[in-house]
């Protein structure tokens, strides 16, 4: 029992890496599940399982600075409770959906954790330490993958539906709608600190640029790259005229 | 003086560690410390005591993009760190600017490739199968993906690296400060366009109502100019870090303002 709930706890740690990752897929469900089933001793199960949760999943995905609802925690959780606890499969995957939506607010919380190995990671810079830096980087990595391992080995050790959705249900929807709402501009503490760094107010101007034809056109991102190379060409052409030819 | 140059190992070690460049993601920088954590073979290659510290702060800096498009960024920093190293004059904000100039617009190509079309596809593939309870179907997806972006990442970093070097050749002497410049110009008008674009602030406080049609604070706010609020949010960080106010303690102040704005309905 302990065997089996800490290899689920090791498919949750290799799946909770992966859905901030985004490379190997580990953390989509028809990976996910299939892992899970093999540990727990029915494959098949898992991959069916997969299968059905993959195609729901289908449009999920990280773009820019918002997180998708988290396949990695939903994936091995409903997998464990089908297998383990012996819940049925559409109950199952039913009670995947807030689990996905738990588990997209719990990677909001270590990403924002994360800022703080962010920091680690300029204090040593400034002492030159390449290994702390290499530390700073792989300890965020192994938060995200306990993120998953921890509640997939409690999942499959106790394997209890009903607890899961008395958990997900005390959360206050105050916390849960607020950071939701945060999140939506977070990011632009990291714009900030880039037109910090460039330091060229000379050049503001093109910033506005940028943002009004993006504010009031539909253009989307290679769009407005083509915009901003021409802009930075015609640019030069006129301020250093004699270079060219 | 010796040229200092990158090995073919130090490309591929780089190709290898960018695998987990979205490592350390967190909502000040994002992909910045992963950045650094990829590059860092070459940076150790190149320089050492102050330089290499230089080095390592300005691969710290904030950092986004779809992740497998990273490898031509890498590429042409790499080429830009070589001469660096070798002495030419490259200023960090010019390595930095590439950066961010590149970012939005691969993302823009990398996003609908990869996640629009390469993995759904292929998932889809792979999920068909395996409802009938085949193995050939997780099977399927993971080594069709795989191929797939472990090519673009390999072959996008030895392009980036070869188009890079030929740029700063051909443009030479007095032209690296035209690289600078351009690179610049796209990097904050990128920047501008993502905070129209990337942000999301809503204020639904109702104005007036006639009829069944309600007017909310941000209808009059998007008549003035869609997506004002964000902006100002933008210039109101720039203010606080020039006053040195820790980036992490107004991060918190948004989280905060978030939880606050949601209770209260100011947002939504």
């Amino acid at each position: 029992m302990v065997t089996t709930a800490l290899l689920v706890a090791f498919v949750g740690f290799l799946a909770g890496i992966e859905s901030v990752l985004d490379e190997f897929q580990f953390h989509r469900p028809l990976i996910a599940c299939t892992l899970t089933g093999l540990v727990m001793g029915d494959v098949t199960t898992g991959i069916i399982i997969g299968g059905t949760l993959e195609m729901m999943a289908l449009g999920w995905m990280n773009i820019g600075a918002a997180q998708s609802p988290d396949t990695a925690i939903a994936s091995i959780l409903s997998t464990a409770l089908v297998i383990g606890a012996q819940l049925s499969m559409p109950v199952a995957i039913a009670l995947a959906i807030p689990l996905a939506a738990a588990g997209q607010l719990l990677t909001v919380l270590v990403r924002t954790i994360c800022v703080f190995f962010q920091h680690l990671a300029d204090k040593y810079a400034e002492e030159d330490n390449i290994r702390g830096i290499d530390f700073s980087h792989l300890a965020a990595l192994c938060v995200q993958g306990l993120r998953v391992a921890i509640p997939a080995f409690l999942i499959a050790y106790y394997a209890d539906a009903a607890v899961v959705k008395s958990l997900l249900q005390s959360i206050p929807p105050v916390i849960t709608g607020g950071l939701q709402v945060a999140g939506g501009f977070i990011v632009v503490v990291g714009y900030a600190m880039v037109i910090n760094m460039m330091k060229a107010n000379y050049l503001m101007p093109f910033f506005f640029i940028g943002f009004v034809i993006a504010a009031f056109l539909n253009v989307n991102l290679v769009g407005i790259g083509i915009i901003g190379v021409c802009i930075a060409l015609i640019y030069l052409k006129i301020s250093y005229p004699q270079v060219e030819e | 003086m010796s040229e200092k140059k990158l090995t073919k190992s130090d490309l591929f070690w780089v190709f290898v560690r960018s695998n987990f460049l979205q490592g350390s993601w967190n909502y000040e920088r994002m992909q910045a410390l992963g950045y650094c954590f990829g590059i860092l073979p070459a940076i150790v290659r190149l320089y050492s005591g102050e330089e290499r510290k230089q080095a390592l702060k300005r691969h710290l800096e904030f950092y986004n993009t779809q992740p497998f498009v990273t490898a031509p960024v890498l590429g042409v920093n790499l080429a830009m760190e070589e001469q660096k190293a070798n002495g030419a004059e490259i200023e960090d904000s010019s390595i930095n600017a590439v950066k961010v100039g590149l970012m939005g617009p691969l993302a823009g190509v990398g996003d609908p490739i990869f996640w629009g079309t390469l993995r759904p596809v292929t998932a889809a593939l792979g999920a068909g199968l395996a409802m009938a309870g085949s193995i050939l179907g997780p099977i399927v997806f993971f080594v069709m993906f795989n191929l797939v972006r472990l090519a673009v990442r390999w072959y996008g970093l030895i392009y980036g690296y070869r188009a890079g070097l030929s740029l700063i050749q051909e443009v030479g002497g007095g032209g690296l400060k035209k690289l600078t410049e351009g690179a610049s110009i796209l990097g904050l008008f990128v920047m501008g366009a993502l905070v129209a674009k990337w942000t999301n602030m809503n204020v639904p406080l109702v104005v007036s109502k006639v009829g069944e049609k309600a007017t909310t604070v941000q209808d009059i706010l998007n008549q003035l100019l869609p997506n004002l609020l964000p902006l100002g949010l933008t210039f109101l960080c720039i203010y606080l870090l020039k006053r040195n106010m820790s980036p992490l303690t107004i991060l918190l102040g948004l989280f905060v303002l978030g939880i606050f704005g949601f209770w209260t309905g100011i947002l939504a």
